[in-house]
């Protein structure tokens, strides 16, 4: 297979952007769509240009390390997939395809394709855990969880922080991922001690990060490679208006 | 090669039984009072389950941490991939699991060739990590009645695995993950992402901090402590392809053994038996499925030799479920490194599947059949999804093609039971260290050490050694800091200032195809001697070669690649080095001139039973090997049969 591909080039935070235009042949459609980055890079630099920055750790979906914006979609066309994930055999042969990162104010972009996901990291210090120190935990089965609530939360808990939500969202929005967190621990009776508090400061922090406001769009949802369900959005609307009374 | 000075590796085993040992030493050890605590810093390298765990469990204590990772966050350390369960010993299931038996398991897993009292610990502790983890709200799966649930895993009887779906380790790191950023919220972990660890600074033979490359800026910076805990993971990608991320790698390790921390058995290599077969010569990683298919699905390859035919249409009696016929007591639950050379025997016999006959049957026919295609997917949807992704193939239509693949390393830095390197003030966690799984890990045994490690044994050994050394004011402006910031710099531009002709990633793929001939599976003299000629003349070339591109100054995955791709062209060759001493089959070494005349491993208890810790001589100098006994006081040394 063969592609055109169109990429977001950036050198610096600072520094202008834009559009570089790159042709790349002997695409097998079992490859995957960072792989052919991969192969593109090495022509690169074999030229002795300069490769195109980007991120990806894992390559099997589980990280959140990677992600781009391919053709306008956070992650690609393909549903509930991560771009590490995504094969060449979703394209037509001959395609031309646009390269973008993840575009935020909350994101920054560092270089090319890389983008400063920090703002998750500071959501997640406001609050997403259960204060409870190394050692002083009572026994696992102390507190029976049914199955039920057990599955809800582990729905939310799928979250790989990949950003894609964000990237997604006409209002730049991390709802999806900030309710994911606030919803696991507001299921699970471990996580009952703090709810309040807990849903407030990282409502909080997600604000500070100057993400947009949720508008009820989903495109979140459609966009998240774990398929993270917008009921979590609501579920935190509650947690928080509980929390305000 | 000298085999002379056997004394210079004092293990320090506690004294008393094996069931009061850990018990014994905690009670002994010296402690540092709560007031003192945040007077002393600690550098924690790696944010995995080990990493992790440490960093959060010594900021709760109220040390002052710093915390490093080559990452945009600590969330994305590999353990996020581990897929089936982490065990332990809770006997929730009542069926006669204890402390002593997933002991015993680990230690036979292992092929004997662990040391008895840190595995006797990490069995001991099991039970606190599943409590641990439950109580930061990781969501295990559930039984109706709300109690924890269990499942089987290889080389175990019993069902003491607890897992979250396929994605145990991305539930167990994000716990850790939660607990780490409250810490850091509370200001006693300070978090430094995307820095790569390049030298470990010695200050009077003491480990007393880092020199790290800061992967944004290209800045070279280094940070003074009081210890340093290197949680940096294994090295499997010294084969690239493997199972591991493609930004894991040996350089953190590496470097510390260049200054002084010994190697420990670093031909330990396991190759995981479940992984997608090889598709191109283009791939970046193989994709490991989880061991916990095995549970339900049965492996097999046609009678026939080059048997072409689809699946579906060879009948049950041309079939060969191998491991059922070869292990009738475990079955398709054999260990990992048992079952990856029965699938490489019946391929190289000419029995395998698929277009290059490099793979075989992983069938869950008769599992749907038995159970319906509802539970099948409750326990493994999310694995069949990610192999219908990858392959195009719908596992619930037909079986799926799996192949082994490097996966986990049990070799590692040499510790001591308080999980001290031979550098003073040095710790080593997680699978950075080679304690605890002898020659072959057991299924859902990585995320217990780690675990344990983290949680459980830093927090209490770390404060004996800081108890008898007090904080001096030390600062990263001493000599040792800066002559180590100058040699860090020095690799650095001397990697970009070569120019040469082929890619980094070139060398990586080439040194990668030796390892795996020759150090992969099945391994002997002549390939080895092979190997150590081919990465010498390999790694000659690469500093005469190689093409890095970009500059030092900003963001260049090349350059980080550089300098790990030049410690695998070292490694590569102690690996070999290491498999051509061991004359002995064991775990997932397997010398082919060792085997039994059914082809199983044939260890040499009377010559080998011992640990191979490799002192570094000086560039160009052979390495020297010392040997650690290892004493089976409460296991009794067998040839192991899963049959």
């Amino acid at each position: 297979m063969k592609f055109t591909i169109k990429m977001w080039r950036q050198e610096g935070p600072e520094i202008p952007g834009s559009f570089v235009e790159y042709s790349i042949d002997n695409v097998l459609p079992e490859m995957s769509f960072l792989e052919m980055l991969d192969n593109l890079n090495e022509e690169i630099i074999g030229r002795g240009e300069e490769p195109v920055a980007f991120d990806s750790d894992c390559r099997e979906g589980i990280c959140g390390m990677c992600g781009l914006v391919i053709n306008g979609m956070a992650h690609g066309p393909k549903r509930a997939c991560t771009t590490c994930e995504l094969r060449m055999r979703e394209f037509p042969d001959g395609a031309v395809i646009t390269v973008e990162p993840f575009r935020a104010k909350g994101f920054p972009v560092i270089k090319d394709l890389v983008v400063d996901r920090g703002a998750f990291d500071r959501i997640i210090a406001a609050g997403g855990y259960v204060s409870v120190n190394t050692g002083s935990a009572p026994d696992g089965n102390a507190i029976p969880i049914s199955k039920d609530i057990a599955e809800k939360a582990m729905d939310a808990a799928a979250c790989i922080g990949c950003g894609a939500c964000v990237a997604a969202c006409p209002n730049a929005s991390a709802s999806l991922f900030t309710s994911a967190k606030i919803s696991q621990l507001a299921l699970l009776p471990q996580g009952h001690a703090e709810r309040k508090q807990r849903a407030l400061r990282m409502v909080e922090q997600m604000d500070r990060e100057v993400f947009g406001n949720c508008s009820n769009h989903a495109e979140c949802e459609a966009a998240c490679p774990k398929s993270i369900s917008i009921d979590n959005i609501a579920r935190m609307r509650r947690e928080y208006m509980k929390a305000m009374r | 090669m000298t085999a002379g000075a056997e004394s210079i590796l004092n293990a320090k085993i506690p004294e008393g039984s094996i069931q009061d040992k850990w018990k014994n030493h905690k009670a002994g050890i010296k402690l540092v009072a709560p007031a003192n605590k945040r007077k002393y810093t600690v550098i924690v390298v790696g944010t995995g389950l080990a990493g992790g765990a440490a960093a959060a469990s010594l900021g709760e204590l109220g040390y002052n941490v710093l915390n490093f990772c080559i990452q945009d966050s600590p969330r994305r350390a590999h353990s996020v991939a581990a897929q089936g369960g982490i065990n332990a010993a809770k006997n929730y299931q009542n069926d006669g699991d204890s402390v002593w038996r997933l002991f015993y398991d680990t230690v036979k897993g292992g092929d004997f060739r662990s040391r008895e009292a840190n595995v006797y610990r990490l069995a001991e502790v099991s039970a606190n990590i599943i409590d641990q983890c439950v109580a930061a709200g990781v969501p295990f799966a559930r039984e109706y009645g709300g109690t924890l649930a269990n499942r089987s895993f290889g080389g175990a009887q019993v069902s003491r695995t607890f897992y979250a779906r396929g994605q145990t380790g991305q539930q167990l790191l994000l716990g850790c993950y939660s607990a780490l950023m409250r810490q850091v919220d509370e200001g006693r972990v300070k978090l430094y992402t995307r820095r790569e660890m390049l030298d470990v600074v010695l200050v009077d033979g003491r480990a007393r901090g880092i020199t790290v490359r800061n992967l944004v800026t290209g800045e070279i910076e280094s940070y003074a402590a009081d210890a340093v805990c290197l949680a940096t993971g294994g090295y499997s990608t010294v084969f690239f392809l493997s199972t591991n991320a493609v930004n894991s790698n040996a350089t953190a390790a590496w470097r510390c053994y260049k200054k002084g921390a010994f190697f420990a058995n670093p031909c330990y290599t396991q190759i995981h038996p479940t992984c997608l077969p090889q598709m191109g010569e283009t791939q970046s990683k193989l994709t490991l499925m989880s061991e916990s298919l095995r549970n339900d699905g049965r492996v097999w390859v046609p009678k026939k030799k080059g048997d072409d035919r689809p699946p579906h249409q060879i009948p049950e009696k041309e079939r060969d479920y191998y491991l059922e016929r070869k292990y009738p007591a475990f079955g398709n639950l054999v260990p990992r490194d048992i079952a990856s050379r029965a699938a490489k025997a019946m391929c190289d016999d000419g029995f395998g599947v698929g277009p290059t006959g490099y793979a075989v049957y992983l069938d869950f026919g008769d599992a749907i059949k038995r159970l319906g295609k509802d539970m099948i997917r409750d326990r493994y949807g999310n694995l069949f999804a990610m192999y219908h992704e990858i392959t195009d193939d719908d596992p619930y239509q037909t079986p799926m093609k799996i192949y082994p693949a490097p996966h986990y390393t049990m070799g590692g830095l040499w510790v001591d039971y308080n999980l001290m390197s031979t550098i003073q003030g040095l710790y080593v966690l997680g699978e950075a260290n080679f304690s605890d799984h002898g020659a072959n890990r057991l299924g859902a045994s990585a995320l217990m050490q780690g675990l344990a490690d983290g949680y459980f044994v830093i927090p209490a050994t770390i404060g004996d050694f800081l108890a008898e050394h007090r904080p001096d004011g030390l600062t990263t402006d001493h000599d040792a800091f800066r002559a180590s910031r100058n040699e860090v710099d020095d690799a650095v531009k001397k990697l970009l200032s070569i120019k040469g002709n082929k890619t980094v990633r070139q060398y990586w793929w080439e040194v990668g195809r030796i390892m795996w001939n020759q150090v992969g599976m099945g391994r002997n003299e002549k390939g080895l001697q092979q190997a150590i000629s081919d990465i010498k003349g390999l790694r000659e070339d690469y500093w005469k070669n190689v093409k890095v591109g970009g500059s030092a100054e900003d963001l260049n995955k090349s350059l980080e690649f550089a300098g790990r791709v030049a410690d695998f062209l070292e490694l590569g060759e102690l690996m070999a080095r290491d498999a051509l001493g061991r004359e002995e089959s064991c775990g997932g070494h397997f010398r082919e001139e060792h085997q039994t005349p059914e082809g199983e491993a044939l260890r040499h208890d009377d010559t080998f039973c011992h640990v191979a810790a490799w002192e570094f001589k000086g560039a160009g100098k052979d390495p020297v090997m010392h040997k650690e006994s290892l004493e089976f006081e409460n296991v009794h040394l067998a040839q192991r049969s899963y049959k």
